[in-house]
């Protein structure tokens, strides 16, 4: 579990990050949403520690102070988060095979024969058996960020961080995504932390959403609950295009004709 | 160690050889006079190449070559996101980049150099030799009667410096670049600039205080 509490966050005199609450739970999807500039990618490197908060805090796992641990424990606490980035990092002088078995090569004393087992599971958990010799110039979007996920779960974390997962990718490739990190929070029970603003992802995998407006938080429920929300940025937000606008006025005519029963 | 010693060796080859012809040739069109010996024009040469030309001029040629490879390497290193991934992964990323980088540079550009310098006397012994402005026995007696062997240690002290410089500076300028590809063009430029301003400032200095 990751709990913020009141976190700040500024760049100069433009603050980025206004008190922002909220507890990510183990085993679900949470996935932090918002319109471009509104700090979800800021909120999540904050959490990770990427980027140094004014004030607040981040609990890991109950008992954690993310922000008042000494530099080992840090380390040893990050060996815990696996995170894929929005251009997926790989290194770029590295195959695939050794993007993947980096973390164990650094952290473990396994064989090199029960790294290879282990990158091999992973890769073959993200669909990519034989894409083991290839750089990451030779791969498409979509095998990048599966390529990505499997080296961030490789050292079984606890904690797993998406930033925007789907950007750049089609419909179809986005949905495989969405369902393995779906079906990786399940099967591992993390926690998983995901930074979106495609709709799809909200509806499939959305188990706690939070949403963020200009640096503060205005909405946190389900994805279920967000059909019915009434906060009105959300809804400027979510229902922004006709597909997602006429679902939302299919189920308020729904809803009022069951009233009116 | 491949990519900053092996790698530069064919730049290293190609100025120092011309380097050594111009020098020669340079020092053989002042010295006209009949009373000097043409001993002289290798002397000049020798020491001119060894004090100033192979630990400077090539190391200011490699500042263009590995600087800018070392700064726009880590430039993008950084604006893709890979330097936060190791760092995620609880690696300390400066130590991980930069340390093998200053260790090569520091190492191999010595090595280089010693290259350079032979290379450069050879091609100024041989192109004196062929330009007829000095025999190659001139050259080698001249370059060896006015031979001082802390001239040796002064070129390594300056190359080994001048190596730390390369890659310190570099590896700053590409470490903490902030933004897009723009940005990693202008951190190179930068970090080769500030490179060859340093490297002419301790050339000095290191001449000040150690001659």
């Amino acid at each position: 579990m990751i709990e913020v509490k009141n976190l700040n966050k500024s760049f100069g005199a433009k603050q980025i990050l206004k008190g922002i609450s909220a507890v990510f739970e183990p085993g679900k999807c949470n996935l932090i949403i918002g319109a471009s500039g509104s700090g979800k990618t800021v909120l999540m490197k904050s959490i990770v520690g990427l980027i140094p908060v004014n004030n607040g805090s981040i609990i890991y796992n109950h008992d954690t102070d993310f922000l008042n641990i000494d530099d080992a424990g840090r380390k040893e606490l990050r060996k815990q988060i696996g995170m894929l980035f929005q251009g997926s990092a790989l290194f770029d002088s590295l195959t695939v095979e050794k993007n993947v078995i980096f973390p164990l090569n650094m952290f473990t004393n396994m064989t090199f024969k029960e790294k290879m087992s282990r990158v091999n599971e992973c890769l073959e958990r993200v669909n990519l058996k034989e894409a083991n010799k290839l750089y990451p110039n030779e791969l498409s979007g979509g095998m990048k960020k599966r390529v990505g996920i499997a080296r961030a779960i490789v050292m079984n974390p606890k904690y797993l961080f998406c930033d925007e997962p789907n950007s750049g990718l089609d419909p179809q490739t986005s949905i495989v995504i969405d369902k393995l990190i779906k079906d990786i929070t399940d099967d591992y029970k993390i926690t998983t932390i995901v930074n979106t603003h495609d709709m799809n992802s909200v509806m499939e995998i959305g188990d706690y959403v939070l949403f963020l407006y200009k640096g503060e938080k205005f909405w946190e429920g389900s994805r279920n609950e967000i059909m019915n929300a009434t906060n009105q940025q959300l809804n400027d937000f979510i229902f922004a295009g006709r597909f997602f606008r006429e679902i939302k006025e299919q189920n308020t005519k729904r809803l009022s004709e069951e009233k009116n029963k | 160690m491949v990519e900053i010693g092996v790698g530069s060796v064919g730049i290293v080859v190609i100025v120092s050889v011309f380097l050594g012809a111009v020098v020669t040739v340079q020092t053989a069109y002042q010295l006209t006079t009949p009373l000097i010996s043409k001993s002289i024009i290798g002397s000049i040469a020798a020491n001119s190449i060894i004090l100033e030309l192979a630990p400077t001029v090539t190391v200011l040629i490699l500042a263009g070559k590995i600087g800018s490879n070392i700064a726009s390497e880590l430039g993008t290193m950084r604006i893709s996101e890979q330097i936060d991934a190791l760092e995620i992964m609880g690696v300390h990323s400066s130590a991980y980049l930069v340390l093998p980088k200053i260790l090569a540079s520091t190492l191999m550009i010595p090595l280089l150099v010693i290259i350079s310098a032979f290379l450069s006397i050879y091609a100024g012994m041989w192109v004196g030799e062929f330009t007829g402005a000095v025999t190659k026995e001139d050259f080698m007696t001249g370059a060896i009667q006015y031979w001082i062997p802390f001239m040796a240690n002064f070129a390594l002290i300056k190359a080994t410096t001048f190596g730390f410089i390369i890659s310190s500076v570099s590896s700053y300028y590409g470490y903490y670049t902030e933004g897009g590809a723009l940005e990693v063009g202008r951190s190179a430029t930068r970090a080769v600039v500030v490179c060859c301003v340093l490297i002419l400032l301790f050339d000095y200095i290191l001449a000040q205080l150690l001659l």
